[in-house]
């Protein structure tokens, strides 16, 4: 089914659900309208039982949460849907209580974009250990300096009994990130 | 107490010529590496990739067996050798260090791949270490991207060699104090602490990638997002088929 004959089909069924053509793909305007819209996917006439992926992605101005959906009985797909979020407040109602394989997926987007999934079962990090601060993937991310060592690092290697040189320390006091202003 | 070098100074013509006749001299330095040189069981583990070349080293085409190393031992505390064979993530790190505590002197460490050396390909990565030779240290450093199982012979055959030239008396582990034991690593906020130990690795002192590091991606008028609401960029035009080329003498 093309895209324009999918999107009419469901503007039809859900009214009052607002939809956007993207490129191949559907926006869901509102995120709070996206269990409705997966719900009515799953169980009508479309059978669209499988959820392949759920993935972030950064595009500056806002967060994007992008579900790629297949029907495993009828054989069609590949159907996309889109959700915008702010930078800010990222929260994405959850899909785990219809499409089962959402969780750790949206585990994976939590973790590497910091999009909030509500009502998600158990939201932790994934990949990243408990501690980590931050959002990796996401654009403003700044990587730590791993060739440098900071006072943090020195406490620990003077707890460990590691010899630091005089050099080493003295490199430890002058800040590492160079901030740049934004919009130069 | 200075010790005498055990050295042997029999000539090698004539050890040769008394083997013929079922005479063998050695020393005891040379029977005891020939014997640990020849039996280095190394550890069962792999990362990423590199390990899928290390199998194929171990299978009958290759077969490290061949250099007696083919007793891929499931625990730390019965093998010698340590191939660090793939990518060493921030989250794999303090397992690998604890892993290379835990095994008996003498104990080796091979490298095997660009990853495990310094990162590889994916150095860049929030989550990858730069080289495991931050934490512990490595006897054999082997390249490649994954290297080669013949690479990884050679990489052998290199520790053999090491092996051979070690004694007993300046043996380190026949030594007081010795210390192989390192501290493991923390996981922190933004990756490990310490980001390497300083006791057995420091960084280059000119490094062209240092202004790279610690650098945000800068959120405005320069970076720009792709805007997917517009429509995709035209497909680029093919080009005009070529005039028709001259006729060539055949068909004239």
């Amino acid at each position: 089914m093309k895209i324009e004959e999918f999107k009419t089909l469901l503007e039809l069924k859900l009214p009052g659900i607002a939809f956007k053509q993207v490129r191949d793909s559907l926006l869901v305007e509102n995120p709070s309208d996206l269990p409705k819209v997966a719900f009515f996917l799953k169980n009508s006439d479309l059978e669209i039982d499988y959820l392949s992926s759920v993935t972030g992605s950064d595009y500056l101005d806002y967060l994007e949460s992008v579900y790629h959906l297949y029907s495993t009985t009828k054989k069609t797909g590949l159907i996309t849907l889109r959700v915008r979020v702010k930078r800010d407040a990222p929260n994405v109602p959850s899909l785990v209580p219809i499409y089962r394989s959402a969780e750790f997926q949206e585990r994976e987007a939590y973790d590497m974009y910091g999009i909030i999934y509500e009502g998600h079962p158990d939201l932790r990090r994934l990949f990243m250990w408990e501690g980590f601060e931050g959002f990796p993937m996401r654009k403003d991310y700044i990587q730590e300096d791993s060739e440098w060592l900071e006072p943090e690092d020195l406490e620990w290697l003077e707890k460990h009994q590691v010899p630091v040189t005089e050099e080493m320390k003295e490199r430890a006091k002058t800040p590492r990130i160079i901030k740049k202003d934004a919009g130069e | 107490m200075a010790l005498a070098q055990n050295i042997s100074t029999v000539d090698d013509g004539l050890k040769s010529e008394l083997g013929k006749k079922g005479i063998v001299v050695t020393t005891l330095n040379e029977l005891y590496n020939w014997g640990r040189r020849s039996s280095i069981w190394p550890m069962q583990f792999g990362l990423a990739c590199c390990a899928i070349e290390m199998i194929a080293t171990a299978c009958a085409r290759y077969d490290i067996a061949r250099f007696g190393a083919e007793l891929f031992r499931a625990s730390p505390r019965q093998s010698d050798l340590m191939i660090v064979a793939g990518t060493v993530t921030k989250k794999m790190a303090p397992n690998v260090v604890r892993l290379y505590n835990q095994m008996a002197e003498p104990k080796y460490v091979i490298t095997m791949g660009a990853c495990a050396i310094a990162g590889g390909p994916f150095i860049d990565g929030v989550n990858v270490l730069r080289g495991i030779d931050r934490y512990i240290p490595v006897d054999v450093h082997l390249p490649g991207c994954p290297p080669r199982p013949e690479a990884l012979l050679y990489g052998l055959m290199e520790l053999q060699k090491k092996i051979d030239g070690q004694t007993i008396e300046t043996t380190e582990w026949y030594q007081k104090g010795l210390k192989r034991e390192f501290p493991i690593p923390e996981y922190g906020p933004k990756g490990l602490i310490p980001k390497f130990n300083p006791e057995i690795w420091n960084p280059r002192e000119e490094d062209h990638r240092r202004e790279r590091y610690g650098q945000p991606i800068l959120i405005g008028k320069k970076t720009k997002a792709p805007n997917l609401d517009a429509p995709p960029a035209a497909p680029r035009p093919v080009p005009a088929p070529a005039a028709t080329a001259p006729t060539s003498p055949a068909a004239s």
